[in-house]
């Protein structure tokens, strides 16, 4: 079968207030991901950007950045959701045969817009958006059901926290770069219960950027690439309350087809390292159940046993996570970046040493609605 | 060199009208006249939707029968939130509730009000109570209470 790889990677520093334009954040993390290549411009045979109007504040956003993607005489297409689904278009782009390389960017700019208005936009306007709910309101019902029906605590999200922002001190790109303790997390200041500060993702602005190519293009490249062994996106029903929120098969789904791709029979075995959407510090456990790390139920479990710290025996989220940075739409491709760095062993002190199969993750929606799924290997 | 950075302030404010539909106008006109809640049962899982919808997202079939629900329920989630966008017509602290309407499958998100957060908990029995001016509106039901029926 065709095979497609990722030969080029780069992103901003993940900050909250930044200066810059989103369309210079683009052309940032770009012209890093065709350095990080070591190619031009003119070796990308097709572009397709990420991103969303209603963070931008304009509509059909993804106009605004095509001189910063560098898309022009360039065939271009666009995607509104999560970065793990623009990297699964601009890999489909390529197997195709249509085209040879693509480039896929994806930009969000946290700080302009309001989170909580941002997010309860994407509710439904005539049954639930008029009640206020948004990303984390939505998400502390989808904890709590989770509590009750694995027996899950606090303290236990608490320990993602911890573990995740542990990990964020050895990330140069992340936002957040400070230890805590399980402590801190259960005095931090009460969001919407059982979520607290240090449950939540920060508010945060950067891009970042790939470079795909299939087997015909990667003669144009000098670095080995990364390949891509598996990759499946999954959507589950939009309407909070129709879906259970404790179980996450659409991710169980998306899982499912790349293993089987990747040939993952046991993938706490066989992977090395997981880098997953912890936008909120409970959902990394409910993750850990949908990515058949841990029998359903068990989430709790496998992040008391360390197995998923840096020196267990699958590190999860060695950059820090979301929780440590989330830019929105661009924390997918964060991961496939974060996750293709430890198969160079290029992550610098958030290394997980022979790192050779890994796995990226992102989300969409409203408490995981959608999840994309990227196993990737040497 | 160090430049000032300027920031430049806006707003986008433009005006929506979106239409129910015939199934979710049939609902909100049960809320809005009679203090009624209308679900809609999948012929192929036997689902209850409330809100009601017109094709079963799980089997993709068309939802033919309207049930009638009672307006007592059971809290299968919740949370206290206290900040407030003033999206809500609440103060904060501002109780969110998925709440298992009695007749219904899955649950309907929605107030729970009249109650100190710190006796909501997951199996509570609540009950609608429904607002006075009603629009054909989710807000016609002002929120959920406990209820000992």
């Amino acid at each position: 079968m065709e095979k497609a790889g990722i030969v080029g990677v780069g992103q901003t520093k993940y900050e909250r207030k930044k200066d810059d334009t989103f369309a210079e954040l683009v052309f940032e993390a770009c012209t890093g991901a065709l350095t990080d290549a070591g190619v031009g411009i003119e070796d990308i045979d097709n572009v397709i950007t990420v991103s969303n109007d209603f963070w931008d504040g304009r509509t059909i956003s993804s106009m605004a950045i095509q001189d910063a993607a560098g898309s022009y005489n360039k065939d271009v297409s666009t995607v509104e959701g999560d970065g793990v689904f623009g990297a699964m278009y601009g890999m489909m782009r390529t197997l195709s045969g249509s085209f040879d390389t693509t480039l896929v960017v994806a930009h969000v700019k946290g700080s302009e817009g309001n989170m909580n208005l941002i997010t309860n936009a994407m509710f439904d306007p005539i049954y639930q958006r008029k009640l206020g709910i948004d990303a984390t309101s939505s998400a502390a019902l989808q904890a709590r059901s989770y509590m009750e029906k694995t027996g899950a605590t606090e303290e236990d999200f608490a320990r993602v926290s911890v573990k995740n922002q542990g990990n964020g001190v050895n990330n140069p790109y992340a936002q957040i770069r400070e230890k805590i303790s399980v402590d801190d997390v259960m005095k931090s200041r009460k969001i919407s219960e059982p979520l607290k500060l240090f449950d939540c993702s920060p508010i945060t602005d950067g891009a970042a950027a790939i470079v795909i190519s299939n087997e015909k293009g990667m003669k144009r490249f000098k670095k080995d690439p990364v390949w891509i062994l598996g990759a499946a996106h999954f959507s589950d029903s939009y309407t909070l309350g129709y879906r259970d929120l404790t179980n996450s098969r659409a991710l169980e789904a998306a899982a499912k087809k790349a293993y089987d791709m990747a040939g993952i029979t046991n993938p706490l075995m066989e992977l090395d390292v997981i880098e997953l959407a912890d936008a909120y510090s409970y959902m990394e456990l409910l993750w850990y159940e949908g990515l058949g790390l841990t029998p359903k139920g068990k989430g709790a479990d496998l992040i008391r046993s360390g197995a998923t710290a840096m020196d267990g025996e699958l590190p999860v989220n060695p950059s820090g996570g979301l929780l440590c940075a989330h830019p929105v739409l661009v924390a997918g491709l964060a991961r496939i970046i974060e996750a293709t760095l430890q198969i160079r062993g290029e992550a610098g002190d958030r290394q997980v040493k022979g790192a050779n199969k890994a796995l990226a993750h992102g989300i969409n929606g409203p408490c995981g609605q959608a999840h994309g799924v990227f196993v990737l290997g040497s | 060199m160090d430049v000032e950075n300027i920031i430049y302030h806006g707003r986008i404010k433009v005006p929506y009208k979106w239409y129910v539909g015939e199934t979710g106008s049939r609902f909100f006109i049960g809320l809005r006249d009679n203090k009624e809640l209308w679900g809609n049962r999948c012929p192929k899982c036997d689902r209850v939707y409330v809100p009601p919808i017109k094709t079963c997202w799980e089997c993709f079939v068309p939802t033919k029968e309207w049930v009638k629900l009672k307006d007592t329920g059971t809290v299968e989630s919740f949370t206290v939130t206290h900040y407030s966008e003033g999206v809500a017509p609440k103060d904060v602290p501002i109780i969110y509730g998925l709440i298992k309407i009695d007749g219904a499958d899955g649950s309907l998100l929605h107030f729970i009000g009249d109650v100190e957060p710190g006796d909501v908990s997951v199996g509570m029995r609540v009950k609608a109570v429904f607002a006075e001016e009603r629009t054909g509106s989710i807000l016609d039901i002002k929120h959920f209470v406990p209820s000992n029926e």
